[in-house]
């Protein structure tokens, strides 16, 4: 609570420069338009205006300065044309409507979450493996922590493609980009977690004459709790980048990744724009609800949340 | 059907050779500490290549790894090009752009604790968030050539090592602060010779994060619009052209420039901070 002032301080910073950085960035087109209204502009010629920059040509033509929040396709969108753009189509559409952000919110979400459950199985399974086997642990531990500096993202359109040119189509190929993406993290920090407890705990454990199963599930796994939770908090965000990528150059037709596009490619940078900041929300809501759950399940463990 | 059962021949006997190396009595050697991962990785290309083969897997859909090796070998000149363009000029001058502007950020917001309290949840946040989509955004803005995918970069990677370096310049206790005072050090003396030093292991963790995203950001954002060379360019049409030796060989050079980059920062972290527990 300390640092909700702080915070609230940078955000207002970060939309007052928006907020200005707005008037220099819509200037040209602005005039362009002003002056195709019949609107006297200085400089007169379109020519003569590029040569100035954003910023002279607001000094220019003060007068003009509230008509850049306004305009229909902006270079940068004010924000309360974003907010607007939002509010339209995420509350005031049905969500079953081919424009409403819900809609392709959950087409983005579905392969999300699916996929996030496939790679944070299989990533604790590897974990497991790899912290009881020596083979695995030197033979495998050593590709999954260089396969972290490849840019896997890169593949995703091509995966696509692959995987509908043999007929698989749909939720799964978006899935397995979004299970790889969570795949590692969670490889790496289960791996840190199981390793964990020191040799006292250990040490006790087989005082106790433990047999490895118990050792497991008393020790190791309550001790990874807090890494699982850290890892899985990066896997969904990592998740939902890898499902967004994967939409983008493949041609998909709905989902946050189409938006994007959609936008793009019809000058509508509104929805470009909208589509952005709701897949930032949903990312940001993921990471707060696993934050939510990291407490609670580590407070009812009796451990402290970091 | 003889290829088949090669395969899984070649696979038992990496994998018993690797049980023998891991549980031997010198399995502590830092040779075979290589050699077993080499193994694993040198099973896993002579399966694919012999499954490959043998189930007579359309090229289309995997290609072969020694088609992959050639296609290395005869396209250098366009494989280079492409490093140029989209790893050189993209992703490195995005990434030092965006290093420096986190750092002058991190600097001055480490002036005042208000600025610091507010900046770094608003920085951890904003580095979950999917950046990468501003890519179409700053194509627009910039134009298709290396300065947008620069600009995505730096956006990328700026979130990341500003938190590092922000937390990074708070760890430093109050006795070696004070320490510090009674030398009579102003607050650029403990920022030069007390914080920045102490700050170097968090940094070097942002700018360790930030490699791969750089790459990440430059690769993804020319699938937006790049003129006709780059790696994410020649991803895109040789995927049209079914020609997926070539983009086989692309990611492999990612791969390999990507390694490179990490391996890069994590050596100059170890001769920088040569003093911190976990280097030594």
């Amino acid at each position: 609570m300390r640092s909700l002032v702080p915070v609230l301080t940078i955000v207002a910073g970060i939309i007052g420069f928006w907020l200005l950085a707005v008037i220099p960035m819509n200037m040209h087109l602005v005039a362009d338009q002003a002056q195709r209204d019949g609107v006297e502009v200085t400089p007169s010629t379109p020519a003569e205006r590029q040569e100035l920059s954003g910023i002279a040509l607001s000094f220019a033509n003060p007068d003009l300065i509230p008509a850049t929040y306004s305009f229909k396709r902006p270079r940068l969108p004010s924000p309360q044309q974003v907010a607007v753009e939002m509010y339209d189509t995420i509350i005031d559409k049905r969500i079953t409507s081919k424009r409403s952000l819900v809609y392709h919110g959950w087409v983005t979400l579905a392969p999300t979450l699916l996929g996030f459950a496939i790679g944070t199985g299989m990533g604790v399974l590897l974990a497991v493996g790899i912290v009881y086997s020596r083979v695995m642990d030197r033979s495998v531990m050593p590709w999954a922590i260089v396969s972290q500096t490849i840019p896997i993202l890169a593949l995703a359109p091509m995966i696509i493609v692959v995987l509908g040119s043999m007929g698989v189509q749909g939720l799964f190929p978006k899935s397995i980009i979004a299970a790889y993406l969570s795949f590692f993290p969670v490889v790496v920090g289960m791996v840190k977690g199981l390793r964990s407890p020191d040799a006292m705990q250990l040490d006790l454990l087989r005082t106790y004459n433990a047999s490895k199963s118990q050792g497991f599930w008393s020790l190791r796994l309550p001790a990874s709790t807090p890494y699982l939770f850290a890892s899985l908090k990066i896997g969904i965000s990592a998740s939902l980048v890898g499902t967004i990528v994967a939409e983008l150059p493949t041609g998909a037709r709905a989902g946050f990744g189409a938006r994007m596009l959609v936008g793009d490619q019809y000058g509508q940078p509104l929805v470009s724009w909208a589509a952005l900041f709701a897949a930032a929300l949903t990312a940001a809501g993921l990471v707060a609800l696993f934050g939510l759950i990291e407490r609670f399940t580590l407070r009812r463990m009796g451990m402290q949340a970091a | 059907m003889m290829m088949v059962i090669a395969a899984f021949i070649v696979w038992a006997l990496g994998w018993w050779v690797n049980v023998r190396l891991a549980n031997g009595a010198a399995s502590d050697n830092t040779a075979i500490k290589i050699l077993i991962p080499a193994i694993f990785g040198l099973t896993v290309l002579v399966v694919w290549e012999l499954l490959v083969r043998a189930l007579e897997i359309n090229p289309v859909i995997l290609p072969a790894p020694s088609s992959v090796i050639e296609r290395l070998a005869t396209a250098g000149p366009i494989l280079w090009a492409d490093f140029r363009q989209t790893i050189l000029k993209g992703a490195l001058s995005g990434y030092v752009i965006g290093a420096f502007a986190a750092f002058g950020v991190a600097v001055i917001a480490d002036r005042s604790d208000f600025l610091t309290r507010g900046i770094l949840p608003v920085g951890s946040f904003m580095a979950a968030l999917p950046i990468v989509g501003t890519a179409p955004i700053f194509v627009k803005w910039l134009g298709s050539d290396w300065e947008s995918k620069a600009a995505v970069v730096a956006v990328m990677v700026f979130f990341p090592i500003l938190v590092n370096t922000v937390a990074g310049l708070k760890d430093t206790t109050g006795m070696q602060r004070d320490l510090m005072r009674t030398y009579g050090a102003g607050y650029w003396g403990s920022l030069f010779k007390l914080r920045l030093p102490a700050a170097m292991p968090f940094i070097f963790n942002g700018l360790k994060i930030g490699t791969t995203l750089a790459l990440i950001g430059a690769i993804v954002a020319e699938f937006f619009g790049s003129p006709t060379v780059g790696m994410g360019f020649r991803i895109s049409t040789s995927f049209g052209q079914l020609a997926l030796d070539l983009v086989w060989a692309e990611i492999f050079v990612a791969a390999v420039a990507g390694s490179a980059f990490y391996g890069l920062m994590t050596l100059i972290e170890k001769r920088i901070t040569f003093w911190h527990p976990s280097q030594r």
